[in-house]
């Protein structure tokens, strides 16, 4: 029979999982709606995202600390310490995004009452993918599927591609009319911020193979 | 790195009880090499066979070869006397002569006629010194050694061991009799004996073994189950059984 042993700890890190998921969703969340509220010209959107951003930084630190609680307490060893320093590396990538879902969120509230400076088609779509990228790199950690983790790096270069498309668009918007620099100008910070995001996936990704396997790698 | 001490499918019975299994291992000079594993993996008896000490068990048989700087000491031309005084070893809960500190330090280089008069007198300031005692201990050398605390006691017999001027040390739970500042110092000065010593220890305090070693060896049922660098034993050991016994999760 195998004893049971370390049920604590194995409570205390499955508690610290769901956390960082949590955290994950508010902050694939409030991407999703700040590119929404740019889409749809939402100001009333925007400043919401700008305020939940909050809840995301909170969730950061209580879960830093509980990260800090079980080292100290529990000395945690082999793949029980991988997790949890990668929760603790995981959480910097998650409240990043969720800083980079304000930014746009403040675009948004920039450029309320202008019309924008091009219709947002490819914007969205680097959205869809970043956000997807996220979810599925949570979904690897919450598996501890490896596998899932390794297939980011492809989806990340199809975001740098769009990044460099949409910023390459804008900019031959800027050079005819100059008067749409500031506005052209904030899309394609948008665009990549967007890129940014899909790269925090991919370094959650990478966090999730040394959790599991104990190796560090580069998946793009 | 050069190996100092190694050991070739070494085996170790008690009567009919195999308690080593055909366990190689290379140990690196002036380097700590923890050995950690459960209650009754054969940890104490592998660390005794490195100094012929298992020999004094009656019952023990040993097959293999235990080599020190390539020379096996189990080999008939050698004096297990002469290894133990270059393999030293630290037992578990201290146990000093019933003689004075002074005493205590100074009958290893005695009875091997390494010094004596005023040089002995220096080797035993020198040993106490090496063990991080001399302060505590240097105005009342004439004293029992028995009045020292447990902690002292136990640095005094490092101080004993180190007289003798030993190759390697070997240290059987050193600690485990300690409180933790005891220990904390205990474990600084293994850490300070790196630089002449190579030192072997065995511990069941994982963190221990984690703080004080460069390499890490986990023994289970007699057999070496995994060796390497200790922050990859500890972080990313590649056996399933290595990884469960580091996490506490041994059934």
């Amino acid at each position: 029979m195998k004893l049971e042993t370390r049920r604590k700890l194995s409570e205390e890190l499955e508690d610290l999982k769901s956390k960082t998921i949590k955290m994950s969703s508010l902050a694939a969340a409030a991407v999703e709606k700040a590119v929404r509220s740019l889409a749809r010209r939402n100001v009333g959107l925007a400043k919401r995202v700008i305020k939940e951003d909050d809840k995301i930084d909170a969730l950061e630190i209580e879960i830093e600390n509980k990260c800090m609680h079980l080292i100290a307490l529990q000395q945690p060893m082999a793949k029980d310490l991988r997790i949890i320093g990668s929760c603790l590396k995981i959480i910097t990538d998650l409240e990043r995004v969720g800083d980079r879902a304000a930014d746009i969120a403040n675009i948004t509230v920039e450029l309320a009452g202008r019309p924008l400076v091009k219709p947002l088609v490819d914007i969205p779509r680097m959205a869809e993918l970043a956000v997807g990228m996220l979810r599925d790199a949570m979904r690897a950690f919450k598996e501890e599927n490896s596998l899932l983790a390794w297939g980011l790096g492809e989806r990340d270069d199809e975001v740098d591609r769009l990044a460099h498309q949409v910023t390459r668009e804008l900019f031959s918007y800027l050079v005819e009319d100059p008067r749409k620099t500031s506005d052209a100008f904030r899309l394609m910070l948008v665009a990549s911020f967007l890129e940014r995001i899909a790269d925090h996936a991919t370094n959650i990704g990478e966090r999730v193979i040394y959790m599991e396997r104990g190796e560090r790698v580069k998946i793009n | 790195m050069k190996v100092k001490l190694q050991t070739k499918n070494l085996n170790v019975w008690y009567g009919n009880a195999q308690v080593v299994r055909d366990f190689t291992i290379k140990i690196p000079e002036k380097r700590i090499t923890a050995i950690i594993g459960p209650s009754g993996c054969g940890k104490s008896t592998f660390l005794k066979s490195l100094n012929r000490m298992v020999e004094l068990v009656p019952g023990a048989r040993v097959s293999g070869e235990v080599l020190l700087d390539g020379k096996n000491i189990y080999d008939r031309d050698v004096d297990d006397t002469e290894i133990r005084w270059k393999i030293g070893m630290v037992f578990q809960k201290p146990n000093p002569f019933p003689k004075s500190i002074y005493e205590n330090v100074a009958y290893g280089p005695r009875i091997h006629g390494i010094a004596e008069g005023e040089r002995l007198k220096h080797l035993v300031e020198e040993s106490l010194k090496k063990a991080a005692l001399w302060e505590e201990v240097k105005d009342r050398l004439n004293i029992s050694a028995f009045e020292l605390s447990g902690g002292q006691q136990q640095r005094l017999c490092i101080a004993r061991t180190l007289a003798v001027n030993p190759e390697v040390i070997l240290m059987d739970e050193p600690c485990s009799a300690l409180d933790p500042i005891a220990t904390t110092k205990i474990e600084d000065l293994i850490f300070d004996l790196k630089r002449n010593y190579t030192i072997v220890i065995v511990t069941h305090n994982l963190q221990q073994a984690a703080r004080v070693s460069d390499y890490t060896a986990f023994m289970y049922l007699g057999k070496l189950i995994e060796y390497g660098r200790t922050e990859e034993i500890f972080e990313r050991p590649k056996n399933k059984q290595t990884q469960d016994y580091v996490m506490g999760r041994f059934g």
